[in-house]
């Protein structure tokens, strides 16, 4: 009845295992009261069901940050074992150790970073282009559950079962039955694949989007950089997840059913795996940095006050990066037997995608030239991030030569390259970009005092927990140890441990800034829509944007189109009157799926193979009802959008009569509010 | 942000932009499902000679049973072309006349996979076997499932056409399926020439 589920499934072994399944517990309930204080009917009407992009940007960054919390309870738990772990067993078991860091690079990519910039693609992607929805507004709910869903077996893991130990890329042949018998990986195949849907879903939409619903006089070289880049991520998304669909759902089959793509015996071939792997593993490292790109080029344009220095070199850097993304994949094992001429070709692709990288920072560092530098704490994050990533930059080159790379490879040399590139360039950049957009979507700003130290504590403890990792690396230290007998490592891991002490300190002034912002936003309410004297069109809207974003579509005539209508006293002109603007029905149809998905992973976790098909045509149900309904939209009437747009002209209007507020430079952007004629 | 009343959706000017950006973005989905086909040719066209010293293609695939699935599958998608030659002239009756005719013929064909698979389970040559069947399985079982859908999906539309009638939303829709039909068709031809065709040489 219950497949392979049975009492033993929880975690009575061990009091680590025990505590943090007793903090899922509270965190599951945690949510579930949050919601009882809402509402229940409020959550589902207006947040569960909505495919309004704004909301669904927010859920998903909600979803990111308590993965952020997950993965680095992990973290901290892995660095002060690998503290105390010289000559003794610390306090982990081996097992334990290995789910933990397997569960840490599986959450920080697809259960934090991914939803992180899915997110911010949603919340700022269709205003930035002056457009009222993505294309395809239920696919997009869609693919925000499905993420939720992966994201639901990986927490439950801690649960019920175990997760897997064969790290975050689940290599086989070590994540074949064979070794790996119990459900960790089949948790962590399941997790990836849903979510993975997700993810080309995604992209698709956002193709779509980007390329068919950008406002008139918008054309592709006037489309902002963050624009840019979300839609080059978009088309990586939609053409590297398929490796990664196939790579889980092959080792599914070896391992559900018994066939040998990649086991030992019977044929398999364990490195088909890491190809199929890879083609998607690389460019999914530009999938994720693409975004935060382009959310440095808006950040430092705004606080520099001045025009982007080199937009073109900066979008022709961004499209070879996502074309040469797909080129370099196998750098990832050089040491596994290529041969040398292989090796060169990719070795020599992967310095060559430094170039564009290159040029990218040059752009921003002009940008900044004589800018008139406004120190926000997005603007921190930025700088932060250029200084580190051209480190991270520079050991990536050395780890690109086949020769240097047998050395270092699987130390932790190679833990802190992609962790110097990924917490500066794409941690730094979606908190830039989070503390930037985040009165877009409430209505008021984050305390700056708050973020400022929140990103010191951040630099400072990136710097302590990972310098001595190349450090370690250079002397041999290997990557995922739990133990280890060579004295002179401990001093470093001690300070690495001292370094993550630092990042929970900036994650508790991040916790910090969102309580006070909350209790103190009446102070820092943003009522023009436009907080930071911006450049692009999602600042023409009002904080938040109303349903429909635009009342009217704007007309472009710049690259920076907003500015350029500040320029012109035009950017708050009333328009002679409204039109009635056709909007998305909510629907249930995307949680439901997400639902289904989710059932659908657990009974194939556990091969409780009733529920798996029960859940499975339940989906498919819930499809193809959604597919017969052609009674998707509904009319916002012309009369209630006046209702709305003169509400919004009433507050600007009473902030012009004041005259300034709070010291907020307001007659350098007075709203001009001519009825146009 | 609270929402007014919901009214009736009213038709729009803005409709066709919308089908069209559908159309676009099926052919985007269409482009990755067929990078999940190539990963899984490429995967097969490595794994081919893994037979592990089981049985081989040559014992195993029969070139004639393979020819008629072909006929079967690109008869089927002619009998779509009609359909949509019908549906643009608005002819209802046709159209469903000819759907089912495209049903049936991609019912022969999943039938005569479904025999094909289980004749190769009983003789010991199931996708446990070795690398080269499983190769052999989860290709061919992808393309088959895809026509499985495929097949419920002209049912649904079938369905639609009959209740509905041939309105805007539902033509937008089976021109979709028909772009999913004739993929599936183009799939089968290169498993017909990958698999197949150097299997049984």
């Amino acid at each position: 009845m219950l497949g392979k589920l049975t009492i033993d499934a929880l975690p009575f072994y061990s009091w680590v295992a025990m505590g943090g399944a007793v903090v899922t517990v509270l965190g599951g309930l945690a949510v579930a009261a949050t919601i009882m204080r809402l509402g229940v009917r409020y959550t589902w009407s207006e947040w569960l069901t909505t495919v309004d992009h704004k909301r669904i940007g927010i859920m998903y960054i909600m979803l990111a940050l308590v993965m952020l919390l997950r993965g680095f309870a992990d973290a901290i738990m892995m660095r002060a074992q690998q503290a105390v772990a010289f000559n003794s067993d610390g306090y982990l078991p081996p097992d334990h150790f290995d789910q933990i860091f397997s569960s840490h690079g599986t959450i920080m990519i697809f259960f934090m970073a991914m939803p992180f910039l899915s997110g911010l693609m949603n919340l700022v992607v269709p205003q930035q282009i002056g457009a009222r929805d993505v294309a395809f507004p239920f696919m997009n709910s869609v693919s925000l559950w499905l993420s939720a869903a992966g994201a639901g077996l990986v927490l439950i893991s801690l649960v019920i079962g175990t997760f897997s130990t064969a790290g975050w890329t689940g290599y086989p042949p070590y994540s074949g039955l064979e070794y790996s018998p119990d459900v960790g990986v089949d948790y962590w195949i399941w997790a990836v694949l849903i979510a993975g849907v997700g993810s080309t879903l995604t992209g698709i939409n956002f193709i779509v989007t980007i390329l068919k619903r950008r406002a008139p006089g918008m054309t592709l070289m006037r489309m902002p950089l963050f624009t840019w880049t979300a839609f080059c991520t978009s088309v990586l998304m939609t053409f590297a997840f398929p490796a990664l669909t196939v790579a889980c759902a092959l080792l599914a089959l070896d391992r559900t059913f018994g066939m040998h793509f990649f086991t030992n015996t019977g044929g398999g071939n364990p490195m088909n795996y890491i190809n199929l792997f890879w083609m998607w593993g690389h460019p999914e490292v530009y999938i994720l940095i693409l975004p935060a790109f382009g959310i440095f080029s808006e950040v430092v344009a705004t606080f520099s006050r001045k025009r982007l220095f080199g937009y073109a070199s900066l979008v022709l850097a961004t499209a070879s990066i996502a074309i040469l993304s797909f080129t370099v994949w196998l750098h990832h094992f050089f040491t596994m037997g290529a041969g040398a001429n292989v090796n060169a070709v990719f070795g020599i692709a992967t310095m060559v995608i430094a170039v564009p990288t290159g040029v990218k920072v040059f752009d921003w560092l002009f940008t900044m030239f004589r800018g008139r530098i406004e120190f926000h704490p997005s603007m921190l994050w930025t700088l932060g991030f250029i200084v580190s990533f051209v480190i991270g930059g520079m050991t990536g080159v050395l780890l690109a030569l086949p020769p240097a790379d047998y050395l270092m490879h699987n130390s932790v040399f190679l833990v802190a390259h992609f962790h110097n590139m990924i917490i500066p360039g794409v941690l730094f950049g979606y908190f830039a970009g989070y503390m930037y957009w985040f009165p877009k979507a409430f209505g008021f700003k984050l305390n700056e005092q708050w973020g400022k130290r929140s990103f010191w504590c951040w630099v400072i403890g990136f710097y302590l927990a990972f310098m001595p990792l190349y450090v370690l690396g250079f002397m041999g230290m290997p990557r995922r140890m739990e133990h280890y007998n060579a004295p002179e490592w401990q001093p470093y891991l001690i300070v690495a441990m001292l370094g993550v002490c630092i990042i929970l300190l900036g994650i508790v002034c991040m916790i910090v800034q969102i309580m006070v912002s909350i209790r103190q936003r009446n102070k820092a309410l943003d009522l023009t829509g436009d907080p930071w004297n911006g450049r692009t069109l999602e600042w023409l809207t009002s904080s938040p944007a109303a349903p429909y974003n635009f009342a009217v579509l704007p007309e472009v005539c710049d690259r920076d189109a907003f500015h350029d209508m500040k320029v012109h006293g035009i950017a708050y002109r009333r328009p002679a009157r409204y039109e009635d603007i056709e909007m998305p029905k909510s629907t249930a149809a995307g949680v439901l799926l997400g639902a289904f998905a989710f059932l659908l992973g657990f009974a194939m976790i556990w091969h409780i193979w009733w529920l798996a098909i029960a859940s499975a045509l339940a989906a498919a149900a819930t499809l193809i009802a959604r597919g017969c309904n052609d009674d998707t939209e509904y009319v916002l009437p012309a009369s209630e959008v006046q209702r709305i747009e003169d509400g919004r002209y009433e507050v600007m209007a009473s902030i012009v009569r004041a005259g300034a507020t709070e010291g907020e430079p307001v007659a350098a952007r007075k709203p001009s509010l001519e009825r146009a004629t | 942000m609270n929402l007014p009343a919901v009214i009736p959706a009213l038709p729009h000017a803005d409709r066709a932009e919308a089908y069209e950006q559908r159309a676009f973005g099926f052919w985007l989905y269409l482009m990755s499902d067929a990078l999940i086909f190539a990963l899984l040719f490429a995967t097969y066209v490595v794994m081919a000679p893994n037979t592990d010293g089981g049985p081989t293609g040559q014992t195993l695939f029969s070139l004639s049973r393979a020819f008629v699935e072909t006929l079967l599958l690109l008869f089927s998608s002619a009998a779509f072309g009609v359909a949509a030659v019908a549906m643009a002239a608005g002819k209802k009756a046709e159209v469903l006349r000819w759907l089912l005719v495209t049903f049936i013929l991609g019912l022969a064909f999943v039938a005569m996979e479904i025999d094909e698979f289980r004749g190769m389970v009983l003789a010991g040559a199931g996708p446990d076997r070795s690398g080269f069947l499983s190769a052999f399985f989860t290709l061919v079982g992808t393309h088959g499932l895809h026509v499985s859908a495929g097949l419920i999906w002209i049912l649904v539309m079938i369905g639609q056409i009959a209740v509905k009638g041939l309105t805007a939303p539902v033509a937008s829709r089976l021109s979709r399926l028909g772009l999913f039909w004739h993929f599936l068709d183009i799939v089968w031809v290169g498993i017909f020439s990958v698999v197949y065709l150097p299997g049984v040489m």
